[in-house]
């Protein structure tokens, strides 16, 4: 068995005793990530795994007490590391380097963790099935035909393949825990707030958060609770105190009161589906947690808020691309609208220009009373929901997606059936709140399904004891 | 026709801090290209803004002292638009809720009389950088980014002023608080306040307001009331000869005096301003805001009156010592305990200000410190030395810069009070003067002044003027 099968709790302990070492990981990783790439239908999970920008990171690592002891770390390619290229997956940033590591980059350096290799994703992280990146798609590495699902395809793909021990990758949307469950291995986005944003380059700023994707609850744990904490360079950033949440883990769920809410489980959700997550219902209910129906009634209205100031923002965070100051230049022009309009036009991917229009649009003048503002309000409406539901609750138990990874290719010339695909995971980013995948076993083709962990805000180790039963029960 | 001119306001001051509103770079003016810059004023992939405090605190300052509402609740908005010189692409400003609304400056009115003017709103916003092109209209164009996110206070004005004059007053009113409140030095050679004007004509005794010009970007109030008095021109032969305005906004060329055509309304770009979600809220407790009010300088007005009253200075002396806030500031601490206010204030606006004219410099780095400048008050008013050897003693003392004291010392200029030395001094002059004491006591009094001559001659100036004219007179009239 390769060192780049082994979770980080079990490699950190190797490390610690120094049974092995970074640079060993690093040698099984490589050769993992080579042999892939002499497959067939490799997975395309990298965007640079280069061989010398890892070695330079070893040699930095100082050692030392920590929790990761050297465990090298996969980075989705939206997220600042020195050194390296900076892509998000856009023509237009195809050669930027970052000057500064972003704050859960340092953060994780502090822990222990070494950045290793950037991880494929769709543009700017838009997207949900990895489709949409200027390096290519990305497969899932249980069905090679598959999507890994997006934004964090690359992350999700690579953990399940052994390509990365483990991963960060953040999520707008449902980009940690869409891919992680068609994937299957374990994802969570925090709490906003919960991880600096500096350095996460922006999609949608009320939205972002950077969270692990990884192979064990317990790592999820472990990498969480490394790269958590304050920064006094993100104004969002949460003072609140980061528990151990290793400790969490698998912690008794007994007399728990876990959620189901009716508007999750209607038209649209696949059968198969239905029929894992119910199982994990079950698997919490045998663990001794309460289980109770409960109503989360403005869900219906979660795409559309969603997509509206998602792409508001958006339009304005990715405004800066031109390629004036950094980034590719297209064209030499001595025009200057037309050096926006070509860099722009050429920079950026379909469907990164379609969500920045869309944006644009919501926010013009005579529009946006109708579009952002309600939307907005909307937005109010439902984190009051989770609210109310949390007063009754612990953690709420849905599925992540409707259904399980399917063909690339399949929905490309439908963008709005794909949005609808978000239904599950972006009423958890509107409402700011911390909320995991966990794999709950495979339907037919042997896909993965994970079901979906919502928790109240800062509570995210009530996702990591439910999330730690469900894994240990599922297998 | 009779036209009535309506104008309103947009002044842009930079606010005076050390670092820019959003990231720790210095706002230091005049460094070298792109050296005050970081990852967050250049707008790079993933760099975050966090607010300035002492921007937000001399934002609130500048309300206070421009009589605004403080708003507990505040938020920052993008103002999304496209220029190389705007590196996010958006300005971090303020739009729905300004920091600071409804306010008020009072000024007087062409015929003197006070009216106040409104202020709508003044907001916290951060400035763009700067483009230097090449001489050469084809050549390359570059940008300075040091100029960028440093902070800066927009005061919209209500549709409140009438006239070019009133304008000039307004803004004169409004550089002096926020000199005096240090919020903006207001150095405009530097850019650190800019205007835009708004001006619309309408018949005298309409209400309803006339299609509106604005005048971008002007660096002088002079420039600003030119350009006033221009657009009215303009305006008025338009509207006489049947003619109608389409609203514009124009720019002021100095160098042929008028405005020209920049944008019409049709071309106005839309800035899709929303709430920047990377800033949250800002709740300004009241707390805070009484904190600031407590130590509030106190403004000219204010402190205009309380030099009249407290000090009993004439409107004149008070309104050139409060010019500014440093000369104030000097005159309180010299005059601080002293018996005599009015005679230090002469002094001040005699003397000092003709040393500081002749060296060219400003009161802070005048080398005689308010309490040295009592010292040598007090050693007139004890008679050691006279008002004219004073005089002589500041010069030096504002060249030297060292004590009344030690000058007085150095140079042996203290006054003779020795009244046994004196009176031999009289009596050799007597001796020497028969001449003159007889036609003196012959009627001539007129001599008496040259015979105090005399004994001061040799004294070389330094005798009790006083004290002289006693002996002699004793000493003539007594033989």
């Amino acid at each position: 068995m390769g060192l780049n099968e082994l979770s980080v709790e079990r490699l950190s302990i190797l490390l610690k005793k120094g049974e092995i070492t970074p640079w060993d990981v690093v040698q099984d990783l490589k050769d993992a990530v080579e042999r892939d790439r002499q497959s067939e239908l490799p997975l395309n999970a990298y965007i640079d795994f280069q061989e010398e920008v890892i070695s330079r990171e070893i040699q930095q690592y100082e050692g030392g007490a920590n929790s990761l002891y050297g465990t090298p770390i996969a980075i989705k390619d939206v997220i600042n590391v020195i050194g390296t290229r900076t892509t998000c997956a856009s023509r237009i940033l195809s050669e930027y380097r970052s000057p500064y590591d972003a704050t859960a980059i340092t953060y994780l350096r502090t822990k222990g963790g070494i950045p290793a290799g950037k991880l494929n994703m769709d543009e700017f992280a838009m997207g949900s099935s990895n489709e949409n990146s200027a390096f290519g798609v990305v497969r899932n590495p249980h069905d090679r035909r598959r999507i890994p699902g997006g934004s964090s395809g690359g992350a999700a793909s690579a953990v399940a393949g052994d390509l990365a021990v483990a991963a960060l990758g953040s999520d707008t949307g449902g980009s940690i825990r869409q891919p992680a469950s068609m994937c299957g291995v374990f994802g969570i986005k925090p709490t906003y707030g919960r991880v600096s944003r500096c350095g996460l380059v922006a999609y949608a700023s009320s939205f972002d958060q950077i969270g692990p994707v990884t192979k064990t609850v317990m790592d999820g744990a472990l990498l969480l609770e490394a790269i958590s904490g304050y920064d006094s360079k993100d104004s969002t950033s949460a003072q609140e105190p980061v528990p151990l949440y290793r400790l969490a883990v698998g912690r008794s769920v007994k007399n728990m009161k876990v959620g189901i809410p009716e508007e999750y489980f209607g038209e649209g959700l696949d059968e198969a589906v239905r029929g894992k997550v119910e199982r994990g219902i079950n698997i919490l209910k045998e663990a001794g947690a309460q289980i109770k129906q409960i109503h989360l009634s403005y869900t219906k209205y979660a795409i559309a808020t969603y997509y509206i100031i998602a792409t508001a923002e958006a339009s304005s965070n990715l405004a800066r691309f031109d390629g004036i100051r950094y980034g590719t230049r297209f064209l030499e022009t001595e025009d200057l609208i037309e050096l926006y309009e070509e860099n722009r036009s050429m920079g950026f991917g379909a469907e990164v220009k379609r969500r920045i229009l869309l944006g644009t649009f919501a926010l013009s003048s005579g529009y946006y009373d109708a579009y952002y503002l309600k939307a907005q309000k909307a937005r109010t409406l439902i984190s009051e929901d989770f609210k109310l539901a949390f007063r009754e609750v612990d953690v709420i138990l849905t599925p992540v997606s409707p259904v399980p990874a399917w063909t690339i290719g399949e929905m490309m010339d439908d963008p709005l059936q794909m949005y609808l695909a978000d239904i599950y995971t972006v009423p958890v980013n509107l409402a700011g709140l911390p909320a995991a995948s966990v794999p709950c076993g495979t339907v037919a083709g042997g896909l993965p399904v994970g079901v979906q962990l919502i928790a109240g805000q800062f509570r995210e180790e009530d996702i990591f004891s439910t999330a730690g039963i469900i894994e240990r029960e599922a297998q | 026709m009779n036209y009535e001119a309506v104008i309103g306001l947009e002044i842009h001051v930079q606010l005076n801090t050390r670092t820019k509103c959003f990231c720790g770079c210095s706002t230091e003016y005049g460094a070298v290209p792109n050296s005050h810059t970081c990852p967050v004023c250049l707008g790079l992939p993933g760099a975050l803004p966090v607010l300035n405090e002492e921007a937000l605190r001399k934002g609130v300052i500048a309300g206070l002292s421009l009589n605004c509402e403080i708003s507990n609740f505040t938020v920052f908005a993008r103002k999304n638009y496209f220029y190389p010189d705007l590196p996010k692409a958006y300005q971090i400003s303020q739009y729905a809720l300004p920091i600071n609304r409804k306010g008020f400056v009072a000024i007087l009115d062409e015929q003197n009389e006070e009216r106040k003017v409104g202020i709508t709103r003044a907001h916290l916003e951060e400035d763009a950088g700067k483009l230097i092109h090449d001489e050469n209209p084809r050549g390359p164009s570059y940008i300075d980014f040091n100029r960028c996110g440093v902070p800066l206070l927009e005061i919209v004005t209500e549709p409140d002023i009438r006239t070019p004059e009133e304008s000039y007053r307004f803004l004169t009113a409004v550089k002096e608080i926020l000199q005096y409140t240090g919020v903006s030095e207001c150095n405009m050679e530097k850019g650190e306040l800019r205007v835009d004007v708004n001006i619309s004509l309408r018949n005298r005794g309409e209400e309803k307001f006339g299609v509106k010009q604005e005048i971008k970007n002007m660096n002088s109030f002079a420039n600003v009331k030119k350009a006033l008095e221009y657009e009215i021109k303009r305006q008025s032969r338009i509207l006489k000869t049947g003619g109608s305005l389409r609203q514009e906004t124009r720019l002021f060329d100095q160098m042929k005096n008028v405005t020209v055509a920049m944008r019409s309304k049709e071309e106005a770009h839309d800035y899709r301003y929303f709430p920047d979600p990377d800033l949250i809220p800002l709740v300004i407790t009241n707390e805070f805001i009484e904190g600031v009010r407590a130590v509030l300088p106190e403004l000219p007005e204010k402190k205009r009156e309380r030099f009249i009253s407290q000090y009993g200075l004439t409107r004149y002396d008070a309104e050139i010592l409060c010019l500014s806030n440093k000369t104030a500031r000097y005159f309180e601490e010299a005059s601080g305990g002293y018996k005599n206010p009015k005679k230090m204030a002469n002094w001040i606006l005699s003397e000092l200000l003709k040393e500081l004219n002749q060296a060219k410099i400003e009161i802070d780095q005048f080398p005689v410190t308010p309490l040295m400048l009592k010292e040598l008050f007090e050693l007139m008013d004890s008679g050691e030395i006279s008002g004219k050897i004073a005089k002589e003693v500041f010069s030096l003392m504002a060249s030297s810069g060292k004590t009344a004291g030690e000058i007085v010392d150095e140079k042996g200029l203290r006054q003779l009070t020795d009244e046994s030395h004196l009176l031999s001094l009289v009596e050799e002059v007597v001796e020497e003067n028969h001449q003159a004491v007889s036609e003196y006591r012959e009627g001539k009094l007129s001599v008496f002044g040259f015979l105090v001559g005399q004994v001061m001659k040799k004294t070389k100036g330094k005798a009790n003027p006083h004290l002289v004219n006693e002996l002699l007179k004793k000493k003539i009239e007594a033989c």
